[in-house]
This record gives structure tokens, C-alpha cells and sequence, in this order.
């Protein structure tokens, strides 16, 4: 009792011994915050990233807009698994580079003719080029369900799922307990197991309080979607990198967006759909 | 009652180019991937003889291997040999590099349905709210050799066992 009490003075101890840190640690969950306390806490940590980082981090709130709930798609004929997808969340997402390696797009590789068979699925694969014969590949990453089992673990409730459908992370208020990757059945989740290791020079400073701001040690990060540049009425950057034009974006309330169109003429699958997670990520074959 | 008839016919003709003209202005196309210094055309052709005659090019754009129906077609099939800085549809018409994916349109019926309703192919920017930019048909396919190439992959991810040696 006496060493478990010592072990938690220290770590609050560490944390708290500056102003700023005890301030942090006090503050309350994000949606329970006032705009006042919002605002308080964005300025905080744009200090803490200058300081770190030596760069003006704009750190976005912006809110859901009503009448939006985004929808991915994802075409199976047209994905080679180059993985540039991959690289390019890692660099928009602000991502820990090494030690630890996080990456929240894991792109499967599956023998044509099993596809069904996920066992039999290889994500180290490494020839000389993409795609092979025989082959399919078939990225992963969050699928945004509308029935998360993620949300529903959380002991503390520190992720949630935004009003546009998009399930987010209080960074904050994450305690590590890691129940939401055990509970996703996608791997749509990693941790950061060390201190985030992300070079200065390559911060993305444009970020999004729940979304791409830097991270620190000890807590749980996913796919949000790209909540930073949706929320502006901007592709992720998934979409934009993709050199086959495989990855498609769009609002599932609005009849006339490109996601609508893919969902009602083209051949549509959710993954693991039995699992009634709802997902809001649809595999699609144009060819 | 002829004049009637007359009237609509007018009518329709008119709504109708103008419904083409907005068909072809809804898409904010990125500029087409030209090698560098070609285009204009007209910039060499403008001053040559125009030989229709089937033939393999011994001189210039030997780089081109045309890859795609070479069979069937050559060159002026899609070019348009009285003036080079334009394309030529089957029916005659003449159109702009820009339009370039209704050239390709007339053959891929089915992709360039999906392509206009972005399904197939890329768009990029903004979805709503600022400039979006939809990549032609030649910004991924080499119309020549239209077929993707394969491409080096990047990298695997580190294994969890070396994740943390170091």
C-alpha cells in the first residue's frame, strides 16, 4: 500500500511540478469544458509545442457540423499496395516515426481466390513491386463504426464518437488501459508505448485537438479520418496521396456525394460486418 | 403551326448546346501532364505538311511507343491534324487538351460514367468549400500506354520484436 501510494506521488509529482503540468493535470474531460477552459487549455499547449517543437502549433476545436456523417470508401480492383497511404497519414498525423513506429493504416495483403481468409493475411510483405500476381491487397485502418466497441470499453469514457461519426480520442484523458484496442476488431487502434518520437522539423502544425496534435507517452491513438482537414471540407490525406485513385470520401446524408454513389451502384462490403460494429468504411470492387 | 414547331425545335437546339456547354465547364480539371517545351503544338507543326498516312515516326516523339490499340489507330486518330494543339473526337468535333476525358470517354463509356461521379480516378482539395481539382484521365494513364505501371512499394512496417530494442 505504502509503495503503490509512493509510485503515484511520484508520477504526480513529475508531472505536476510545474504550474502548467498541475494545471493539466486538473483539467477536465474535453466535453465537459467551457469555451473559456477550451480556449484556456489550446494555449497551454501551443506553449508546451513551441517550446518542444520550436514551432506555432494552430491547435483547431472545431466542432461537428449537422447534417454530416462521413463515409469512406475504398476500392478493392484498384488498390496495389504501395502503401503510400501509409506514409502519408504517418506525415499529416503527426504520428511517433521510431521507437515506437505507430501507424494507423495497416495494408493487408491476401491470396486471390481467399479473400475471406483474413488468418492467411500478411502485412510485412516487401517485393520489389506492387502489385503481384496473385494477389490482393486490402488496407485497414479505423472503420469509424457507428456501434463502436472501442467507445463502449473505455473505462473513463475518454473516446467517443463525434456527431459526423468519427470516433475520437480525449488524448488527455486516455489512462492506457489499452481495453479499446483489445475490444476493436479491425486493429484500428495503436499506443504509444515510449515517448513519441517525432522530429521537429517534421511536425504538421495544423492540427485538431482530437485529432492530430502532437501525442505523449502512455496513450491510445486512431484513424480519426482526417477530423482536421474534414471538418474543412478537405480530402484526408489518404485520399489525396493514393496513386490509383482507390480511396473515396464523402457524406453518407447527402444523396449527391461521391460515397452515396459508390454505396448504391457499385459492389459494397463492410468488414467484419457480423460483429454489428455498424461500419461507416466501405470496401467497394468497381472492376 | 409550322412556326410553332420551328419555335421549340430552336428552343430545344438552344437549351441543349447550352446544357452541353455546362456539361463540359462543371469539371475544375488539373492541366494536362505535357513533357516540358512540347506545347504548344503548333510551335513546329504549325510549319510542317500535314501527311495523313499511316507510318512509324523516325524522327520526332520516338519515345512514344503507342501501346494502346496501335492496331486499330495511329497518331491523327485522336490529334487533330489541321491544328495540333487541339484533340478530335470520332464524330469531328474539336476539342481542348483539357477535354481530354471525352476523347477517352468514347471507348471507356463505363469508367467515364464513374469518373464523373468521382468514383474512378482522383479528386483533390476541397470537397466543399474552396477549389477542388479532378485529375484527367492522362495525369495517371499514359494515353499512349495507358496500362499502370507497377510501382516500388514503401516500406513494411518495423516487426513489435525490434519496436523497442534499440
Amino acid at each position: 500500500m505504502m509503495s503503490l501510494g509512493a509510485v503515484a506521488g511520484l508520477s504526480l509529482g513529475s508531472l505536476a511540478c510545474t504550474k502548467a503540468g498541475m494545471e493539466e493535470f486538473l483539467q477536465k474531460h474535453f466535453r465537459e469544458m467551457t469555451e473559456d477552459e477550451k480556449k484556456q487549455v489550446i494555449r497551454r499547449l501551443e506553449e508546451r509545442y513551441l517550446k518542444k517543437y520550436g514551432k506555432k502549433v494552430l491547435i483547431s476545436t472545431q466542432p461537428a457540423e449537422t447534417g454530416v456523417l462521413w463515409g469512406y470508401g475504398l476500392d478493392l480492383s484498384r488498390c496495389i499496395g504501395c502503401r503510400r497511404c501509409v506514409y502519408a497519414c504517418v506525415k499529416e498525423n503527426n504520428q511517433s516515426r521510431v521507437h515506437p513506429q505507430l501507424q494507423w493504416i495497416r495494408v493487408i495483403r491476401l491470396k486471390k481466390g481467399s479473400l475471406i481468409n483474413l488468418e492467411n493475411a500478411e502485412h510485412y510483405y516487401n517485393p520489389e513491386t506492387v502489385p503481384e500476381p496473385g494477389f490482393m491487397y486490402m488496407p485497414v485502418q479505423c472503420q469509424q463504426c457507428e456501434n463502436p466497441p472501442c467507445v463502449r470499453v473505455c473505462p473513463v469514457k475518454a473516446t467517443w464518437k463525434e456527431p459526423d461519426g468519427i470516433v475520437v480520442v480525449d488524448y488527455n484523458w486516455c489512462i492506457g488501459c489499452r481495453y479499446c484496442m483489445a475490444a476493436c476488431p479491425y486493429k484500428g487502434r495503436v499506443f504509444n508505448w515510449a515517448e513519441p518520437n517525432l522530429p521537429a522539423a517534421e511536425v504538421n502544425t495544423e492540427v485538431h485537438y482530437l485529432g492530430n496534435r502532437p501525442r505523449m507517452k502512455n496513450v491510445v491513438e486512431k484513424c480519426t479520418f482526417c477530423v482536421q482537414r474534414v471538418r474543412q471540407g478537405r480530402y484526408p490525406a489518404c485520399v489525396e496521396i493514393c496513386p490509383t485513385g482507390t480511396r473515396k470520401f464523402g457524406n453518407l446524408l447527402d444523396p449527391n456525394s461521391e460515397i452515396r454513389y459508390l454505396i448504391e451502384n457499385k459492389r459494397v462490403f463492410r468488414l467484419k460486418e457480423d460483429f454489428n460494429t455498424d461500419p461507416k468504411f466501405y470496401y467497394f470492387f468497381s472492376a | 403551326m409550322k412556326i410553332v414547331l420551328l419555335l421549340i425545335s430552336v428552343i430545344s437546339i438552344g437549351l441543349g448546346l447550352t446544357a452541353v456547354a455546362a456539361q463540359h465547364d462543371e469539371y475544375p480539371v488539373a492541366s494536362p501532364p505535357f513533357s516540358e517545351g512540347i506545347f504548344p503544338c503548333s510551335n513546329c507543326h504549325a510549319g510542317l505538311e500535314l501527311n495523313t498516312k499511316k507510318r512509324e515516326l523516325k524522327d520526332e516523339h520516338t519515345s512514344i511507343r503507342l501501346h494502346h490499340a496501335e492496331k486499330e489507330r495511329w497518331c491523327l486518330d485522336c490529334h487533330n491534324g489541321p491544328n495540333r494543339d487541339k484533340l478530335k473526337l470520332a464524330d469531328g468535333e474539336i476539342i481542348d487538351f483539357t477535354e481530354s476525358y471525352r476523347l477517352c470517354g468514347q471507348c471507356h463509356g463505363n469508367i467515364y460514367r464513374d469518373w464523373k461521379a468521382g468514383i474512378h480516378g482522383k479528386r483533390v482539395g476541397f470537397f466543399k468549400g474552396g477549389k477542388r481539382t479532378y485529375f484527367l484521365c492522362v495525369n495517371c494513364h499514359n494515353p499512349h500506354d495507358p496500362k499502370f505501371k507497377p510501382l516500388k512499394p514503401e516500406p513494411p512496417p518495423t516487426r513489435p520484436e525490434s519496436q523497442y530494442g534499440k
